[in-house]
């Protein structure tokens, strides 16, 4: 086994760990953190396949800004075992069933889908890199790429209206 | 970087397992030596003397301090998080150390025929892994603050999580700026591409300037130090901190500030390059291996000039309320920064046509 | 309003100006003056190495004197108590036995005399309140301690060492801006 396989094992047990982590910890500060955690494992397979650019803006952009934030709300509303309101038990069932609906269609989109017969570019590839990344972006996905930028615009500007209300 | 994970080549991995020894101590012993000159700068600025009992002029004196944390008693308040709360300082000390591993310390030695250049990885990458691991920084301070179970603590944890979210984007646009220029996120090119030529800064002044403020915030220095205001929230963060666990918290603060001090001389000031001096020419009359430690001896004096106006900053300008820390950092430096972006971005284009 | 002071300085609340509102050249002054001391002269002194000269007037510790014969000059008189506005004398006399003479120069000599440094303010109104030029105010100042009772000098601390029997003690005592013995 060369070492990126072990690399590759090592991360993808990470991320599924701390993944199931997210959802079980009681404490909400527990999950944010298995959060990051996957948020660096899945930053670590990126790099593995030698996307860099990809990798290290994953982890500024959601570990280092967004989870951030999300930390500073749940420290906040200091979130407790005690003062979590008892869920109803039919509320939990809904939960379940659409959870597990989701799963199916997310097992159904992957077995049609044809990864099989493809193998990721480790080491080699040069699709992530800042060069590639950048000339595919502003040449043949100019248009969305602005359209997706007018969207956050049209966010920043909603957000600074909801927060002029009170004024 | 990736052929250590295929094929182990153990003279890469000795080569490299010693730079990081070598950088770290280096590192750390500069840090000690930062709390030494704060003191020392401190005093001289307001007309004192600072410590000159232990050792000649004080010298001895990072030891006497690190002793004294060392010795002193372990407290954990009653925390139902003591995992977190031992978390804390340590992710600010790895957070703090890690940047060191991007940057180019000096050029290429020779030893025993083998080429070895003074960076410990030189990626693709390299500033913005510089900034990713300065935004995992933040995580120090919350976790700490937040895992104190004290309200002063989390305020403080608060204040820095925003005051540091706030200033890396106009740190980043005035990057972006900067690399319009220099065409490439390396940081060997950054630096190659400044050896004996005019340095970034004469091309990126504002850009510079708003670099270095914002740098003074990531640092959490005076006059951007809110998280540890001593006259409002009691030293913050690690007011329940004791022993060497605050010495951790302290000690990134000095790393942090000597890594920022290098980052700003390598980006703007050339790195490694022997101001005034054809570097190629001197490389040829005295070897190679002379010039890099010519050049390191250089890179570390344009770091301790840095490091000299942090501190004089420090003692010279009061703290910033909050919102005036807020107002700065979103109505004057992002606008301030876009615009030199632009600028730059217009003259770019129209010299290249 | 009229000012009190000649000093006085109207507030200036105009708008700023755009360079003050820039708010850097303001620092970069500020920088400067801050620099300036960096190289100034530091006027701290060294103090074990270096002492500060007393002034010539400076009202240290006590010293209970004697004479050119060594003899305590001190009579129990208690007008120094009674001078002392801060009531941190306090003594008691006895009487001089045949045999004593070399010791003490009058008849009636302090057996007990006790001065509380911790009450005492060092006016010197028991060195002016006193006939027999007993007591005087040196050029030292009460060290530290640990207890209160280490502040309450006793007759073996105040005591001036004998100028016979040790001379060099005696001169050390006796400082440099002592006046001439005053029955000499």
């Amino acid at each position: 086994m060369s070492a990126t396989q072990i690399l590759f094992w090592f991360l993808s047990a990470l991320a599924i760990v701390s993944a199931l982590s997210v959802v079980i910890s009681k404490n909400p500060v527990y999950s944010v953190l298995s959060l990051i955690i996957t948020f660096f494992a899945v930053s670590g397979h990126y790099i593995l396949l030698n996307a860099q650019f990809i990798g290290i803006v994953n982890l500024i952009v959601y570990a280092g800004a967004i989870m951030v934030l999300f930390l500073f709300v749940i420290m906040l509303m200091n979130l407790n075992q005690d003062n979590e309101p008892q869920k109803n038990k039919w509320l939990k069932m809904a939960g379940v069933v659409s959870g597990g609906c989701l799963m199916l269609v997310f097992v159904a989109a992957f077995k049609t889908s044809e990864v099989n017969g493809k193998i990721a570019q480790t080491i080699d590839g040069n699709i992530g890199l800042t060069e590639t990344l950048g000339k595919a972006l502003f040449n043949e996905y100019v248009v969305p790429f602005e359209i997706s930028s007018i969207l956050f615009l049209s966010a920043m500007v909603g957000a600074v209206v909801i927060g002029k209300k009170g004024d | 970087m990736h052929s250590s994970l295929l094929v182990v080549d153990w003279f890469f991995l000795l080569e490299k397992l010693i730079m990081i020894i070598a950088i770290v101590s280096v590192s750390l012993v500069i840090a000690m030596y930062e709390t030494y000159f704060e003191r020392k700068i401190a005093a001289y600025l307001q007309d004192r003397r600072g410590p000159n009992r232990a050792g000649p002029f004080g010298l001895l004196q990072p030891l006497a301090d690190g002793l004294k944390l060392f010795m002193k008693e372990e407290i954990i308040p009653n925390t139902p998080n003591k995992f977190l709360f031992i978390l804390g300082p340590c992710l600010a000390m790895l957070t703090a150390m890690m940047t060191s591993a991007v940057i180019p310390w000096g050029g290429t030695i020779d030893v025993f025929g083998r080429p070895v250049s003074l960076q410990i990885a030189d990626i693709n990458i390299g500033i913005l892994f510089i900034f990713g691991v300065v935004s995992m920084g933040v995580y120090g301070i919350m976790i700490g603050g937040w895992a104190s179970n004290n309200k002063f603590s989390l305020l403080a944890a608060l204040r820095g999580a925003s005051q540091v979210i706030s200033y890396e984007l106009p740190m980043g646009l005035s990057l972006i700026a900067l690399l319009f220029i220099t065409g490439s996120l390396k940081m060997s090119a950054i630096v190659g591409g400044q050896l004996d030529q005019l340095y970034n800064i004469t091309y990126q002044p504002l850009g510079f300037l708003i670099f270095f403020i914002c740098a003074l915030a990531e640092c959490n220095r005076t006059p951007f130090d809110l998280p540890e205001a001593e006259n409002e929230l009691n030293f913050g963060y690690h007011q329940e901190y004791s022993s060497m666990k605050l010495g951790f918290y302290l000690f990134a603060e000095y790393i942090n500030m000597f890594i920022s001090s290098v980052v700003m001389a390598t980006l703007f000031f050339g790195g490694y390059d022997i101001p005034f001096v054809n570097d190629a020419a001197l490389g040829q009359s005295i070897g190679a291996n002379w010039l890099a430690v010519l050049e390191a001896i250089s890179l570390i004096g344009k770091v301790a000039i840095f490091i000299f106006t942090f501190m004089w900053i420090r003692w010279t300008i009061p703290r910033f309320r909050y919102d005036q820390l807020m107002n700065l950092g979103w109505k004057g430096l992002i606008p301030l920064s876009l615009i030199n972006m632009l600028i730059t971005a217009a003259v770019v284009l129209w010299l290249k046509k | 309003m009229q000012s009190l002071t000649s000093r006085a300085k109207q507030v200036d609340r105009s708008p700023m100006t755009v360079v003050e509102r820039l708010y850097l050249w303001n620092i970069f002054k500020g920088m400067w003056i801050t620099l300036k001391h960096f190289f100034r002269k530091k006027p701290t002194i060294h103090y074990p190495e270096e002492k500060r000269p007393f002034s010539p007037v400076f009202r240290g510790l006590h010293i209970l004197n004697r004479d050119e014969e060594g003899r305590e000059r001190c009579t129990a008189c208690g007008l120094c108590a009674v001078a002392c506005p801060a009531e941190a004398i306090t003594m008691e006399a006895a009487e001089r036995v045949s045999g004593e003479e070399n010791k003490y120069r009058e008849e009636k000599y302090a057996a007990r005399y006790e001065i509380n440094m911790l009450r005492c303010i060092f006016c010197g109104l028991c060195e002016e309140a006193c006939p027999k030029d007993a007591i005087y105010l040196s050029e030292t100042f009460a060290p530290a301690n640990y207890q209160r009772k280490g502040f309450i000098y006793g007759k073996d601390d105040l005591l001036i060492p004998h100028p016979k029997e040790n001379p060099e003690e005696y001169q050390k005592a006796v400082g440099s801006r002592a006046k001439a013995p005053a029955n000499a």
